[in-house]
């Protein structure tokens, strides 16, 4: 953990708050949708099935699986390009069904495969930051 | 002629104006003045085939996206104090001409200031996205698109790079072409830099300046001009996504719904087009809407480009001006220049890389 990460830090919002705050504690939290029960991600004001505002916040696994990857070689950003490339960019498919954007980390970038089951790795870049990111699962 | 009558305003939602909303998004502002208007209406969120808005900072998509609606017909309007009678009556326009049956206007969202909100729009991306380091450009997006589409079909490099090769053959035959005289092979495609796994550097545009436009009348008046009109016989469009999460299938694109909407409104198919000019941000780009526009059948464009000449002499012309892989990408405009090069293939003006045999042409962006 060092206050000098130089990379780009989510600014959440009053809706995404929680999401964020859940993040610093360990703890993955998605969005439920108590009308319907459809869990949403990235955290909305209404459920996009039924349009109600009772929706929940409700802990899931971190559980789940590369849905697509790509081997960054080139980023957008300045400070990955110098700090990070190559790195592996990926949607994370959870377990409970809600799509994550992450990196998957703990394996070298041309082993990870499609569909590879992985676990969530709470990455403290600072002390008021929390990242979701990704590791093979555990055996 | 005229608008007179052809449509009519069946619901309202309104928020509540104030000067600060301290615990609210500014797309959320937004969703809740469409979804009340949506209610007012008696319809239910499927109903909604059509999509205006304008929000600070945000686009079209993102609300869709929000309020879980996949538009046939969008826009976004951007006229100042007149962006809702502007809306008003391009909604109108789109009723009266059968493109959409239910379309919602939403304009709003919150008043700028020092404690605006992060959820919105592109904020969503740079919260949910940025942290974890996209690909420049959009290429790290359509390289999962293209690790996605080899897993679940098969798909090798060569088959991508005999995307880009092809295209440069077409280029060689546009003066304007920023790579035209430039040879390319297959070689030299898969082994050019890697930008984003497995996407390399020739298989990504170039960005350019440069400008594109037409001039479009009636059809009453089409024929007084110098030139040989080009008519429009059918236009379809489809919205399917904001982000890459929220995508409804990472291999089909939205294109399989916008061309189906444009052959049925032409009464014509893909076997009676005789060239085609196909979106080409990437090479991938180009294999998911050939088989999506339904000229090659899923999971085999690959093959197909491999096997088939796909120059302007071939038996499927692709992209004859070069594509904007070839010809350059003139930002947004990169679109518009598949518009332009068709235009010009179909009143024979092509010069050498013309055509021979041209009844209709497919175009999509």
């Amino acid at each position: 953990m060092s206050e000098e990460y130089l990379f780009p830090v989510p600014v959440p919002g009053v809706i995404t708050r929680p999401f964020w705050d859940g993040l610093r504690e360990h703890r993955l939290l998605v969005q439920r949708c108590r009308t319907t029960g459809h869990l949403i991600h990235y955290p909305r004001e209404f459920c996009p099935h039924c349009y109600s505002a009772d929706l929940e916040w409700e802990e899931v696994s971190g559980r789940g699986r590369v849905h697509a990857f790509t081997v960054v070689h080139r980023a957008v950003n300045p400070v990955f390009q110098q700090e990070r490339v190559p790195y592996v960019f990926a949607l994370i498919r959870l377990d409970e069904g809600p799509i994550l954007t992450s990196n998957v980390e703990g394996i070298p970038p041309d082993e990870v495969e499609i569909e590879m089951p992985v676990e969530i790795h709470f990455d403290d870049v600072t002390s008021e930051v929390t990242l979701p990111k990704f590791r093979p699962a555990a055996r | 002629m005229g608008l007179r009558g052809t449509a009519a305003i069946i619901g309202v939602g309104s928020v509540k104006p104030e000067r600060r909303m301290p615990h609210r998004s500014g797309i959320g502002v937004a969703a809740e003045a469409g979804i009340k208007a949506v209610r007012d209406a008696g319809l239910r969120r499927v109903d909604i085939d059509g999509l205006i808005t304008q929000m600070p900072g945000e686009t079209p998509t993102a609300l869709a996206e929000y309020l879980g609606l996949r538009p046939t017909w969008s826009h976004g309007v951007v006229m100042e104090g007149a962006t809702g009678t502007t809306s008003v009556t391009l909604a109108a326009m789109a009723l009266d001409a059968g493109l959409a049956k239910n379309v919602l206007v939403v304009i709003g969202g919150l008043a700028p200031g020092g404690d605006m909100p992060a959820d919105g729009g592109s904020r969503l991306r740079e919260q949910f996205d940025a942290p974890f380091g996209p690909a420049s450009g959009a290429t790290g997006w359509y390289a999962m698109i293209a690790n996605r589409y080899a897993h679940e079909y098969g798909l090798t490099d060569e088959q991508r790079a005999a995307v880009a090769v092809q295209q440069r053959e077409n280029a060689h035959g546009h003066p304007d072409a920023i790579f035209r005289g430039i040879p390319l092979t297959v070689e030299d495609v898969v082994t050019s830099r890697m930008i984003s796994t497995p996407l390399r550097l020739l298989e990504c545009v170039m960005p350019t300046g440069g400008a594109e436009a037409v001039l479009m009348t009636s059809a009453s008046r089409a024929r007084s001009g110098p030139q040989e009109p080009v008519y429009l016989l059918g236009s379809g469009m489809a919205v399917d996504h904001y982000t890459l999460g929220g995508a409804s299938s990472l291999t089909t694109s939205p294109v399989a719904i916008s061309a189906r909407r444009a052959f049925e409104m032409a009464g014509l198919g893909p076997r009676d087009m005789d060239m085609v000019s196909l979106y080409d941000c990437y090479t991938i780009t180009v294999l998911i809407s050939l088989e999506d526009a339904g000229f090659v059948p899923k999971g085999e464009a690959g093959a197909f480009v491999e096997s088939t000449d796909i120059t302007y002499r071939g038996e499927l012309p692709v992209n004859t001006h070069g594509g904007q892989l070839s010809y350059g990408q003139p930002m947004v405009a990169g679109g518009m220049s598949h518009v332009t090069e068709s235009v010009l293939q179909m009143q024979g003006r092509a010069g050498e890389r013309q055509v021979e045999k041209l009844d209709y042409c497919f175009v999509n962006g």
